[in-house]
């Protein structure tokens, strides 16, 4: 069953399977999920749970942000790292991006010289300041030798201080009008679709994303082939941290008002959606396309439960079982060979 | 004496030490050009460590090394890959989840277009090339989509030697190449290496076989506690005397065919 494709001997050809979707199996799992809680629906709440537009709508909003997020930690995680301070990187970014956000009308904005600003200057400055702490996060790791786990867990507790330490502890609200509209109806959703076909391009077809299949491989023999590990590292590492403060901004516009407790959590919601959706936390193996369908599972799961009327602590049990599963799936997985 | 124009790789008192280890002492050792050298000893006695110094992946604490006649510092791997010499590493410097023509070509990419880190990759050409660097060595590798973990260890290895062999170089190091592989597979690097020689592109071979050092190579260097003890022209010694050398012991261990 394999195509017959040979040149000089050697085939160069997959199987059929190969060109079956690759994440057919995940997808499988997120259309399970949704005719689950839909068949439950007709019995519990005697309606649909799938055929509501304003549900589906919600969940695809909600699930837009952690999505942007989980772009960032895929390819972290591909190159064996791991980041904690996704959700405190967005609480800091969207404080520094919604502080130059601010419209003249209000009389106490945290910088009165700077209201009114031309819509990009928040969106740059919040995308600029992830930069800056996603950098930080990779100059440590690659630079310092600290394990990811250890740097990001002290970026998750010092970028939450950073945050409240920016206005001591105040929101920030009163945008100026155009800011709203990066949060407002479907754009969110465009957004993370954008950056995730972007993010699938430099994966899948740049040096960038061959160097970062190949640290998460083998380390050892990314370095004897030549590769700059560190500068590498830094650089996905940073590249996370702009996705983060462009999640901010997208958060920020959204609910029209910024905090230092915001994106509490989001971290554990990313990782669990790049798990899910088919990345290896041992680093090599992972897609794009398995995250999106990762975060549309958390949001079918989330969605579902409150449909329900389900407590959301049960929520949370059942994401944390779900997470548990994926991981076990992958290990078996790689003992028993996986694929990209 | 030889010929300074002969000699591609030449080191003078190549020292490392690490820390108050001391693994490689003043180490003198030439390469003729077209050579086959091995470089035989017991565990610790300095051979990987000397590869290391020369192939950039780590630094000597002291000793100057010279490559086609001129002084040469290595600070990376890929230094020493862009003078020309390439290494087959004994943990198999593959990624797994890599295919074939990604790992062969793993640090210098045939690109569509430049940009930095974000060039786009010219799969289509590297798949060809490899295509031709794996028919030139004659190495069987079903299907070159396979992820590399997915194939058996020789053919990982042959993978890995084809890497080197395919891009020009000027001096090929392989550390232990067939340790972990079975008869056929090892006949099958073998052949590879007898294929270099052919082609006249110099090798320098650590290996613990004895009977394959007396197959494929020129002449023995022998360590011993991180000190180059002796070097010998293959054809004029024996396994006998290899042994001693490397044991530092003398007068024959064991009958000399027991270890041909």
């Amino acid at each position: 069953m394999t195509s017959t494709s040979s040149t000089g001997g050697y085939k160069t050809e997959k199987s059929w399977k190969y060109w079956l979707p690759k994440d057919i199996s995940i997808l499988m799992v997120l259309l399970g999920t949704a005719l689950i809680f839909e068949i439950l629906g007709w019995f519990i709440a005697g309606q649909s749970f799938i055929f509501n537009t304003q549900r589906l709508t919600i969940i695809i909003l909600q699930m837009s942000i952690i999505g942007i997020i989980a772009i960032g930690v895929t390819q972290i995680i591909i190159m064996a790292g791991i980041d904690l301070s996704s959700g405190s990187i967005l609480a800091f970014t969207g404080m520094v991006a919604a502080s130059l956000a601010q419209t003249s009308d209000f009389t106490r904005a945290v910088y009165p010289a700077l209201t009114d600003m031309p819509i990009l200057v928040p969106i740059f400055a919040g995308i600029l300041m992830g930069f800056v702490l996603g950098g930080v996060n990779g100059g440590l790791i690659a630079y310092s030798g600290i394990p990811p786990f250890i740097a990001t867990l002290g970026m998750l507790v010092a970028a939450r201080g950073l945050a409240r330490w920016y206005t001591s502890g105040s929101q920030v609200s009163f945008f100026i009008d155009d800011y709203a509209i990066l949060g407002s109806g479907i754009i969110p959703v465009i957004i993370f679709l954008t950056t995730a076909m972007a993010f699938h391009f430099l994966l899948r077809y740049t040096r960038y994303g061959r160097y970062t299949y190949a640290i998460g491989s083998n380390e050892q023999a990314a370095r004897v082939a030549g590769i700059n590990i560190r500068a590498h590292k830094v650089l996905v590492y940073t590249l996370a941290g702009g996705l983060y403060g462009l999640a901010a901004v997208v958060e920020t516009s959204r609910t029209l008002t910024a905090q230092s407790g915001a994106g509490m959590l989001y971290e554990l919601d990313a990782i669990a959606a790049v798990v899910i959706g088919g990345t290896s936390l041992m680093g090599g193996k992972g897609r794009i396309t398995g995250t999106i369908i990762g975060v549309c599972i958390l949001g079918v799961i989330t969605s579902g439960f409150t449909f329900l009327g389900i407590g959301s602590f049960y929520t949370n049990i059942v994401k944390g079982i779900i997470i548990v599963a994926a991981v076990v799936t992958d290990q078996y997985r790689n003992n028993n060979n996986g694929n990209r | 004496m030889n010929n300074q124009d002969d000699i591609i790789l030449r080191t003078e008192n190549l020292t490392k030490h690490y820390g108050g280890v001391h693994a490689l002492e003043e180490a003198n050792f030439t390469l003729k050009k077209g050579e086959h050298i091995a470089i035989v000893g017991d565990n610790g006695a300095g051979k990987s460590t000397f590869v290391r110094q020369i192939t950039g992946v780590e630094q000597p604490t002291s000793g100057d090394m010279f490559f086609e006649g001129k002084q040469v510092e290595f600070n990376s791997p890929l230094e020493a890959r862009e003078a020309g010499i390439e290494s087959v590493f004994q943990d198999l410097a593959l990624c797994n989840d890599l295919d074939v023509p990604s790992n062969l070509f793993l640090g210098r990419e045939e690109l569509l277009f430049k940009f930095g880190p974000f060039s786009i990759l010219d799969e289509k050409k590297m798949m060809e090339k490899a295509k031709e660097v794996l028919e030139r060595t004659a190495i069987k590798i079903p299907n070159l989509s396979n992820h590399v973990g997915d194939m058996s260890g020789g053919q990982r290895q042959c993978v890995a030697i084809s890497r080197s062999a395919s891009f020009a170089s000027k001096l090929i190091i392989m550390d232990e190449p067939t340790a972990a592989l079975g008869v056929q597979e090892t006949t099958q690097v073998e052949n590879i290496i007898r294929g270099l020689k052919e082609q006249g592109v110099p090798l320098i071979l650590i290996s613990h076989n004895l009977r394959q050092v007396f197959d494929l190579v020129d002449k023995i260097w022998v360590f011993r506690r991180g000190r180059i003890v002796g070097e010998v022209i293959a054809s004029e010694t024996d396994g006998n005397e290899i042994i001693s050398m490397i044991t530092g012991m003398q007068g024959g261990v064991h009958e000399k065919d027991s270890y041909i």
